[in-house]
């Protein structure tokens, strides 16, 4: 039934890249299977964006001017709603146990659930944010900007959200906790997100926003799953 | 071989356990016993690599077990007292999950094979959701017949499962020691095996 007779296997054997790829497929196969939950992120997301117009005056032009903040503040609320999750069920079911025993490269797995978690809930904001800018009466230009501003910046908050969700794991109370740590850490992406529909408005060029969010996302890409792993490894220990 | 070396563990600033030591050849069962509390599970996690131990050291193969080494993590299935099933998928995927992660990907014929060895093939598209207590245990049992590893840490195996089930535990991790392998596992219901085989340790 078991036998020990073949060769041990090397590290060099568990590539970092089929470690991404087994944790995304795994995040997202589980994704599908809880569709409602997903659903459920999304239409906060809309209905966020819909109560301003709502709101606020009716003005044209008062809409315009909020809409690339308010798109940008809604997805960052709808991020937080869907990041507990991220780690917290694994690490209640005792799965989380059997990722960080994988002879893969626990950074890597880690790197996999966060772009699950991005694939899941950031691309669809940003897939429903031109929609949405319709009922701000956006300029066709400003709502590419904004869109493209969310596709760049998204990702950091899934890869930046992965870390405080694992700080958080295991802590009474950690979905509020969770917010507390990662909201001040989202203000430099929602600067730069929404002042570049801004500078573009002011007649700029919104390369240098554009820049900055890009910057942010390399050093979210490099740092956010090894600090995601230690968090992991400490909820573990 | 397994060994360790004066391993003591704390909770707080109470002491768990202390002055733990054993060695461990191929082919032998560790059986931990103790009281609740007593640092059962603290210990295998401190064997399995996940939890610093507060003292001493853990040494797998001649070498030395740092936490989250890779060695450790190659050789080592730890088999949680939470099955470590999600619940919205059916046995059979959850165990090709758990292979792949693993390192070993096992075809669903050998998958579906497993999961009839442990009696759960009328169950395999089943969601785990849906499975008592017993069958998700017995689906671990399963994830031991498909992951190969010399080195065996169960948490309570025995928990949950009926008689029937405990005999198929205990025939599993016979023939994993008869084949060279090292089980250590909490728990209290004693395993039918051969008594020169078997280690035992009462903790607290």
């Amino acid at each position: 039934m078991t036998t020990l007779a073949q060769p041990l296997a090397t590290t060099a054997d568990y590539g970092a890249w089929a470690a991404i790829r087994l944790a995304a497929q795994r995040d997202l196969k589980l994704a599908l299977r809880s569709r409602a939950e997903l659903g459920v992120q999304l239409l906060f997301y809309v209905i966020v964006v819909s109560l301003f117009p709502l709101a606020s005056s009716p003005e044209r032009t008062l809409l315009a001017t909020m809409a690339p903040g308010i798109l940008w503040v809604a997805a960052l609320l709808a991020a937080l709603l869907s990041l507990p999750r991220l780690f917290g069920s694994d690490y209640n079911d005792g799965s989380l146990e059997q990722l960080a025993m994988s002879p893969y490269p626990l950074p890597a797995l880690v790197s996999g659930k966060m772009l699950a978690h991005w694939l899941t809930t950031g691309l669809p904001m940003v897939a429903l944010a031109p929609l949405l800018a319709l009922q701000y009466g956006l300029d066709a230009e400003l709502v590419i900007i904004v869109t493209l501003s969310l596709l760049v910046g998204t990702p950091i908050l899934s890869l930046i959200g992965g870390i405080g969700a694992a700080l958080t794991l295991g802590v009474r109370g950690g979905g509020s906790l969770l917010a507390l740590l990662v909201l001040p850490l989202f203000i430099p992406v929602l600067i730069f997100g929404a002042g570049a529909a801004d500078a573009v408005r002011a007649g700029l060029s919104a390369s240098a926003n554009f820049s900055l969010l890009g910057a942010g996302l390399l050093v979210a890409l490099v740092g956010a799953p090894l600090a995601g792993a230690a968090a992991v490894r400490i909820a573990l220990d | 071989m397994l060994e360790a070396q004066d391993l003591a563990a704390r909770r707080g600033h109470s002491t768990l356990f202390s002055g733990v030591s054993f060695r461990l050849a191929q082919g032998r069962v560790l059986t931990l016993t103790g009281p609740n509390g007593s640092g059962k599970t603290t210990l295998l996690r401190i064997l399995a690599g996940l939890t610093a131990p507060w003292s001493g050291h853990v040494r797998w193969q001649d070498q030395a077990v740092s936490p989250f080494a890779p060695r450790i993590r190659q050789d080592a299935l730890l088999a949680g007292h939470v099955p470590g099933l999600k619940d919205e998928l059916t046995a059979a995927e959850n165990l090709e999950i758990q292979c792949a992660l693993a390192g070993q990907p096992a075809p669903a014929s050998n998958v579906r094979a497993a999961l009839e060895a442990v009696a759960l093939g009328a169950a395999h598209a089943l969601p785990a959701g849906v499975l008592s207590q017993g069958q998700r245990r017995r689906v671990s049992l399963a994830r031991l017949m498909l992951v190969q590893r010399p080195l065996w840490l169960l948490d309570e195996p025995a928990t949950a499962l009926d008689t029937a089930g405990l005999a198929l535990l205990a025939r599993l991790v016979g023939a994993h020691v008869v084949a060279g392998g090292i089980v250590v596992a909490t728990t209290h219901q004693a395993l039918d095996l051969p008594a020169e085989r078997m280690t035992a340790l009462a903790l607290g």
